[in-house]
Formats: structure tokens, sequence, C-alpha cells
């Protein structure tokens, strides 16, 4: 491959209710995926994808599979970059606080557990978004 | 083709895993292992429990990387190595532990 051995730099964008649609699930199991090709992986969250990272769902009513907990599987799979737009968070009165923990352990670090999840402002994240190869949509 | 173990039968999908994960039983990962002419020791059911109890946490099957990662931490170097998982699962350690364990096949694993 002529490619091999280029790390680019993918971002995963999160924008819908985790339920209702088919998107949250499918752009998970997309990243749990790519994971394996040793990428640069971004995940971000805004408009009412930052419903997909909040604590305690309940899925019971609606006979569907709670897949909320695999989210804190991702620094398992070292995705260690998880940006949530502050403002998205702010318009639906939500802080970080009602956010689950994701956290990953830095192996170099003897296994010490170190946040992934970064609540950050519109503006900055433009610029992350602005940086990337390649932004995927869900 | 579903499996019989103990007069019961249990629904499974064209590569064996079991459709629905609540019918495990420690019984059903013996049989899947007779079927596929092994025997289930000890070292196996380290890994199919790890792999039982991830699952319940994470409620996914996790990629052969990350088992070996997980294992490795959890029993020790010797054991958190893709060599020792083949030589217990030849057929891929995430694919056929995962059946024994009764979960879905990893994702991402074709």
């Amino acid at each position: 491959m002529e490619d091999e051995g280029v790390v680019k730099k993918f971002c995963y964008m999160n924008r819908k209710a985790p339920y209702g649609t088919i998107y949250a699930l499918e752009s998970l199991e997309v990243v749990l995926i790519a994971a394996a090709f040793d990428q640069d992986i971004s995940l971000v969250f805004a408009d009412d994808g930052v419903y997909q990272l909040t604590n305690n769902q309940d899925t019971d009513g609606i006979g569907m599979k709670n897949f909320s907990k695999t989210y804190t599987a991702l620094g398992d799979y070292d995705i260690k970059k998880i940006y949530v737009e502050k403002e998205s968070l702010e318009e639906r009165g939500l802080t970080a606080d009602d956010l689950q923990a994701l956290k990953y352990e830095d192996e170099d670090d003897d296994w010490a557990e170190k946040d992934s999840l970064f609540v950050v402002g519109r503006e900055e994240l433009s610029k992350i978004i602005d940086e990337q190869d390649v932004v995927l949509s869900f | 083709m579903p499996l019989e173990v103990n007069g019961q039968s249990y629904e499974t999908d064209e590569e064996g895993y079991l459709a629905n994960l609540n019918d495990w039983q420690p019984e059903l990962a013996e049989a899947m292992a007779t079927a596929d002419g092994a025997e289930l020791s000890d070292n196996h059911w380290e890994v199919i429990n790890f792999l039982r109890e991830y699952y319940e946490e994470y409620q996914i099957a996790p990629a052969v990387r990350v088992l070996t990662k997980a294992i490795g931490k959890k029993l020790g170097k010797d054991k958190g190595n893709s060599k020792y998982l083949y030589e217990l699962f030849p057929y891929g350690p995430a694919k056929q532990a995962c059946k024994y364990a009764g979960l879905p096949k990893p994702t991402g694993c074709v």
C-alpha cells in the first residue's frame, strides 16, 4: 500500500440523539472498527449528540439496547480525544456532571487513569475540526 | 442450527453464535467446544468468564487487540499475548471465545 504508515486525523461528528435513529450506534461501531487502524481519532458530540454521553440512560421503555456503557470502553480502544460542545450542553440545560466520566489508562504511566472527555467552546471546536484530514458526520 | 443441551434446544445464528444472550449457561460452552473438537480447561474458562464480565460492563465484545491488553493486565503478561490466546482458541481468540461465552461476534470481526 502506498499510504502505509500515513496517519491521518479522523474526526467523527455526532449530532443526533442516541435513540430514535440508528446514527449514534452506527457511528460508535464505525469508531470501534476504525480504532484498529491506528489512526489519529477524535470524537465530537454536538447538538442533540451530547445526549449520547449522558449518565443513567434507561432504554427499558423503548425496547432498545442501552449501548451508553460502550462509550466508557473507548479508552481501551485508545480513543483519548472526545470533545463535547459547551454551548450544546448549555442550550439543553446540561453540564459536564450529566455526562459519563470517560477515561483511559495510560500504559506508559503505570496505567494511570486520565480524562479523555473535554468540554470545549464552539470557537475552539471549529479550530479542532479545521485541523482534521477527514470529518465523518453522523 | 439449534444447539441441543440437556434436552433443551437453543437457537443460534448461521455461524453458531447464540441467538439470545440470556440463554447462556456453562453447558452450552462445553457443547460448542465439543462440536469444535475442543475441550475446555480452566485457562479457557478464565478467558470466557473475562469476556462475559467485559460484555456485562461495556455491552460489547472487545476486539482482539483490546482483549489481549486487558487479559495481560488482569491475568498477567504471560497470558496477555496473542500466542497464548491463539493456542487456547485457534479459530481466533475473540471470535471463538466470544462464541463459547454466548456473546455476539466482536464488532469489526469478519
